[in-house]
């Protein structure tokens, strides 16, 4: 997340707004319009969406009757919510004790650094976004990364780049693809 | 009225205040940066408005204790001084003081809190903390530059007192903590004449986007 002002805005388009917009309602009806409900809204619809786009913000604070400002203050307190849809590639690194003693933030670093986005953000392509995490339970393997789901352990710099290889190569077959059928 | 005694000097004093304001009122100075009047809990997070009071087993924040008759205080303890230098390295070590580029009026009232508890204006021997943030936050109709906020949550509350729907909070936890604006529906055109947090900013971390652009093309002039 950038500093301060949110900026997912770009990422987030009309469209998928109004498609969050039409289903909040249905979320809202389980709630009452209590500020001691902001929590548990706010997790349902991350739990739906997978982040808190600006649009969603804006509806939970009209719903409950407080400001935007102070459900995003809210929300940035807790490592929890995402702000980012989530990309193609989801990384995410543990930061738990045994991946934090054995280097995870310089693996964390590494990806960051690869992608040019900090945790908790999303390429503009929205090929890739990382996530820091707490302990995924396989601390033998430490320092961990879990993408797309798969486990991978022992991480390094070197498997990090290994892993950019694949998926630039699986994206250069994807698009040869498009512009094959498109052709 | 009650009787209260502030360096040795015998001072009288409206019941409700709390020392600090019993002392600023009488020209006494206590370094503070968070306290507001309009507050009704005092926020009591800069942790520079330390005194000793007779009967207390250590320092006190005088934002937070109302003055009794009888009461007698002590501004300049070593104890009360020991605190103060300690919570103003800390905050010293998130702010790194530009005088040249930075618009607050000199000297600043960190620079004069620095000077009556003399300490300069680096955090040594702390050190530094980058916390990666950048230098200039685009808040709509303002600027905001996390480096110089000191935190005082000032902004923050004054909004909330004119708005009650507030423009202005405060973003994650712990060191990266820093103030964030998010523009509502309800609110979206407020900020144009308001410009009471930039007033209430006691460090220029908030600058109405106007006097910037005006100032930046003053200089290229
Ligand atoms: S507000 Fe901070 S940066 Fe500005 S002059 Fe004072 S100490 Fe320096
Ligand atoms: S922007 Fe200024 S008033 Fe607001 S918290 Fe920071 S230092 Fe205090
Ligand atoms: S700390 Fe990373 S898997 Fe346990
Ligand atoms: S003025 Fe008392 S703690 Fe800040």
């Amino acid at each position: 997340m950038e500093a301060g002002k949110h900026n997912a805005n770009q990422l987030v388009t009309e469209e998928e707004e109004r498609a969050i917009a039409e289903k909040l309602p249905a979320i809202f009806r389980e709630f009452s319009q209590e500020r001691t409900n902001l929590l548990p809204i706010l997790q349902r619809i991350q739990e739906t969406f997978k982040f808190l786009s600006p649009g969603a913000m804006r509806a939970v604070a009209n719903y409950i009757g407080i400001s935007t400002s102070e459900v995003y203050g809210v929300a940035t307190f807790y490592n929890q919510f995402r702000f980012h849809p989530p990309g193609r590639h989801e990384i995410k690194v543990c930061m738990g004790t045994a991946c934090h003693v054995k280097g995870g933030d310089i693996i964390l670093e590494n990806f960051e650094r690869k992608l040019g986005i900090k945790e908790g953000e999303t390429t503009p392509d929205r090929e890739y976004s990382i996530e820091r995490v707490a302990c995924v339970g396989c601390c033998a393997l430490a320092p961990v990364a879990v993408v797309d789901d798969k486990v991978i352990g022992y991480m390094q710099p070197s498997k990090v780049e290994g892993l950019f290889l694949q998926f630039e190569i699986q994206r250069k077959i994807r698009e040869g693809q498009i512009k094959a059928e498109a052709s | 009225m009650v009787k209260i005694t502030v360096d040795d000097r015998e001072l009288e004093v409206e019941e409700h205040l709390t020392v600090l304001e019993a002392c600023i009122q009488n020209g006494i100075f206590i370094p503070n940066l968070c306290f507001l009047k309009t507050r009704h809990h005092p926020h009591a997070s800069c942790r520079l408005c330390f005194v000793s009071i007779e009967g207390y087993d250590r320092p006190v924040t005088s934002c937070t204790e109302r003055v009794r008759d009888g009461m007698v205080v002590k501004t300049n303890t070593p104890e009360v001084r020991a605190l103060q230098k300690s919570a103003f390295k800390l905050l010293m070590s998130l702010h790194p003081c530009h005088p040249k580029i930075c618009p607050t009026e000199k000297p600043c009232l960190l620079m004069r809190i620095a000077k009556h508890i003399g300490v300069g204006l680096n955090p040594k021997p702390l050190e530094h903390i980058d916390r990666g943030l950048p230098d200039l936050v685009d808040f709509g109709p303002l600027y905001y530059v996390p480096n110089r906020c000191v935190l005082c949550a000032k902004c923050i509350h004054t909004c909330r007192t004119i708005n009650q729907m507030p423009l202005l909070t405060f973003a994650k936890r712990g060191i990266m903590t820093m103030v964030a604006y998010f523009d509502g529906e309800q609110n979206t055109s407020i900020c144009a004449n308001c410009n009471a947090c930039v007033d209430v900013c006691p460090v220029a971390a908030l600058l109405p986007k106007s006097a910037f652009t005006s100032s930046v093309e003053s200089r290229k002039a």
